[in-house]
């Protein structure tokens, strides 16, 4: 397929600051050695060079529909970019040191085109509902969920409100009734807090309830530590995900898949992923 | 330059945004105009041959310009050559003010700014930062001050 190389270049090169730059190391093929690599993240697009004054890219990886994971490879600091599909490419790349990788897999989680357009759909519902004098309620918010780990920017997930410091705001008028059966549902009218609530609880009732089913002989469930998770999760593979706090990863056909059917219905698809053996 | 050639393959049969048969004539001289079915998918116009399911090219829509050309037509450019263009006839003028408008918004550039400028608007009549609860307000990408590049 021909590609508009020269504006890829270009791009890839311009003054704005990039997302994330940075050297990592670039496994060649399945096995090939590594590369070390002037990486440049712009938008959706993760740019590579030979070095950091190259002015133009060897390569670049598109990064719609991949999911970002941590891998066990002899390389320290190694992640992978993984793509679907029976034949796709994964990307097995290692950073420098603990924290440019997190940087990295953060970083590479959220910047599909898709995962932006989730999040300033969600915005504009949110601008609209505020200039409509309906929006969401600002005085509480359920309180914070004793699993879930605290968000990366270091706010709590769901704190009790602190008094705003700027205008007062008097409370909004309540929204107008809806129907469950309303034609889009609950998405209508509801804030992100309450459907991260509603869905948690749904998570943490099917959580208990796969946990206290007897393992299979086909469902491995592996008990692994997050590097972002707060304390350890069992009974699952953690990693990072660009909406959730964490995603879930089942290891048998049926684990996961409940888990992942709901949180599937308002996060980006790509988010999850449910490995079947 | 490399590029993963499978994801872009894949991404081209995803759900479009706006999808139509197109007169498309490259930027190169002396080309001519070929009907095309374009397709736009995330910041990409995907371009086939009618019949094949296979796009011949796509154009990364970052750093472009859209122009209005007389009559029912348009074209794309970019930063850094302004005066090749790839233009594109549609069959009507209502077609071509369509398609035009959804270019225009399709660069995750423009998307990046859309969620700056809601973030701002929302924080200055509520008081609160939106993207707390996404765990991203840190996030350099998305700091006001992206607005002003």
């Amino acid at each position: 397929m021909k590609l508009n190389e020269r504006s890829l270049a270009f791009y890839a090169t311009c003054d704005t600051p990039a997302d994330n730059a940075g050297f990592l190391y670039k496994k060649g093929g399945r096995h090939a050695a590594y590369h070390r690599r002037w990486f440049v993240l712009r938008g959706n697009m993760l740019f590579y060079f030979e070095d950091a004054a190259s002015r133009e890219p060897v390569g670049v990886i598109i990064l719609e529909g991949c999911t970002v994971e941590l891998v066990e490879a002899a390389e320290e600091f190694a992640f992978a970019v993984r793509f679907a599909g029976s034949r796709a490419r994964t990307y097995v790349l290692a950073a420098e040191s603990q924290a440019a990788m997190e940087g990295w897999v953060k970083a590479l989680s959220r910047a599909s085109f898709d995962y932006l357009r989730l999040v300033v759909r969600e915005l504009e519902q949110q601008l609209a509902a505020v200039r409509a004098g309906g929006g969401p309620a600002p005085a509480h918010r359920p309180r914070a969920l004793p699993s879930l780990p605290s968000k990366e920017n270091g706010c709590a997930v769901w704190s009790a409100e602190t008094p705003a410091a700027s205008a007062p705001v008097r409370p909004p008028p309540l929204p107008p009734r809806r129907r469950a059966s309303a034609p889009n549902g609950p998405l209508d009218s509801a804030s992100f807090a309450q459907l991260h609530e509603w869905y948690g609880q749904e998570v943490r009732a099917l959580r208990s309830q796969w946990l206290s089913t007897p393992l299979s002989p086909n469902s491995i469930l592996r008990e692994t530590r997050s590097c972002f998770a707060s304390r350890p999760t069992s009974g699952f593979t953690v990693i990072h995900s660009p909406q959730w706090p964490f995603f879930i990863q089942g290891e048998s056909p049926g684990a996961g898949t409940p888990l992942a059917l709901k949180l599937g219905h308002i996060y980006s698809p790509q988010c999850l992923k449910v490995r079947t053996l | 330059m490399r590029y993963n050639d499978k994801e872009l393959q894949a991404l081209s049969r995803q759900p479009a945004e706006m999808a139509a048969e197109l007169g498309m004539r490259g930027p190169k001289k002396g080309s001519v105009v070929k009907r095309r079915l374009v397709k736009l998918v995330v910041n990409f116009l995907f371009y086939f041959r009618t019949d094949e399911a296979e796009p011949i090219g796509a154009l990364l829509l970052e750093h472009c310009r859209v122009i209005h050309e007389e009559p029912s037509s348009f074209s794309i450019s970019f930063l850094e050559d302004p005066e090749r263009k790839y233009h594109f006839e549609c069959c009507s003028e209502e077609q071509c003010q369509e398609w035009m408008a959804a270019l225009r918004r399709a660069s995750y550039e423009f998307m990046r700014r859309s969620l700056i400028f809601y973030r701002n608007e929302i924080q200055k009549m509520t008081g609160k930062d939106p993207l707390e609860q996404f765990g991203i307000s840190e996030e350099a990408r998305f700091q006001l001050s992206g607005l002003k590049a």
